[in-house]
């Protein structure tokens, strides 16, 4: 009997740790359109792009040795208007270079674009063809990416940074990595 | 009502046409490009999600089809030329996720699902199978005289 009652609850039992689940997976907050990248813990790839408007452009070689933040970007980037003004103090709030890369941009538009909005980089790299961008496994821009002193990627930030994400993500993180 | 049919049809043969892999990223070499369209049907354009690389008009794809044609033409086998984007993107650009422990689940769940819902209905079934028909009890004697009656009337 006790057997029998069992089963007739088994339908509610397996509601309730389905539900569950969803709740969980609602509260959560997690975007499943933001992936995990392959490229974590893996050396930055290898690149050497020439820079806008006659400027020295950016190689691999400056990556590595101190933790670094590479971000991608572009001028016809809507959400990198966004985080732009962010990143304008990011490298003195971090105490790490800043370098940008511009993907799959030109290099006069990409010049026009902090020209007109200020220049948050160290450096800049031009990407035009994109496969820089590709290498380290960029969907979209804005992206960034925090290396490490080993040259290896950390972290990699998909979208528009807000002052949330680098308080509580970036801010820590280059604090751990530059302590170890 | 011809003419409808007919534009209906021309539409038709144009979607079938109409794909994003663009004729300038195509390969001269018919075996190639074959090769190539087989596998971008199973990569998954990483800005639309839901699409292959092959299907995508996002230009992250067509970057993809053209690298993925570059390793095909540098001697790339099929699994190589794959593995190169998997090493960029991880295992979420295969269309079709591959057999490993992690995947167990997606692969196989619903296959249990289905064989533990057929189990429990033979049990179910079995236990509330009907029991073989009872042979009528016999007449008693009133009765079979009755019916005797009944009978012989009808004759009669």
């Amino acid at each position: 009997m006790t057997m029998k009652r069992l089963l007739f609850a088994l339908p509610l039992l397996l509601f309730a740790v389905l539900a569950g689940y969803f709740w969980l997976a609602l509260e959560s907050g997690r975007d499943p359109h933001e992936l995990p990248s392959a490229m974590i813990d893996k050396p930055a790839p290898d690149f050497s792009l020439a820079g806008v408007d006659g400027t020295a452009g950016l190689d691999r070689k400056e990556l590595g040795g101190g933790v670094t933040i590479v971000n991608f970007f572009a001028s016809w980037c809507i959400p990198c208007r966004l985080e732009h003004p962010l990143l304008m103090d990011l490298g003195k709030r971090l105490g790490v270079p800043v370098y940008g890369i511009a993907w799959q941009d030109k290099a006069g538009d990409a010049t026009q674009f902090l020209k007109q909005l200020g220049d948050p980089y160290r450096s800049v790299g031009l990407d035009e063809s994109g496969r820089v961008g590709i290498n380290f496994g960029v969907y979209g821009v804005p992206e960034t990416y925090v290396v490490d002193k080993e040259g290896r990627i950390r972290l990699r930030h998909v979208g528009p940074l807000t002052a949330e994400d680098v308080a509580k993500e970036l801010v820590p993180l280059v604090r751990e990595l530059g302590q170890s | 009502m011809t003419r409808i049919l007919a534009a209906a049809l021309v539409f038709l043969a144009l979607a079938g046409v109409a794909r994003a892999v663009e004729p300038d990223e195509m390969l001269a070499n018919p075996a190639l490009e074959a090769r190539a369209r087989a596998i971008g049907k199973e990569l998954r354009c990483l800005v639309c999600q839901n699409e292959s690389i092959d299907d995508s008009n996002a230009t992250l794809a067509h970057d993809l089809r053209v690298i993925l044609r570059e390793r095909l033409v540098a001697g790339d086998t099929d699994q190589q030329a794959i593995q190169y984007i998997v090493d960029r993107y991880g295992q979420f650009v295969l269309l079709k996720p591959p057999v490993e422990p992690a995947t167990y689940a997606l692969w196989f769940g619903p296959a249990c699902l289905l064989l533990l819902a057929g189990v429990g209905t033979v049990l179910y079934l079995r236990r509330h199978r009907p029991g073989p028909a009872e042979a009528p009890l016999p007449l008693d004697p009133g009765e079979a005289r009755r019916v005797a009656e009944l009978l012989g009337e009808g004759e009669g």
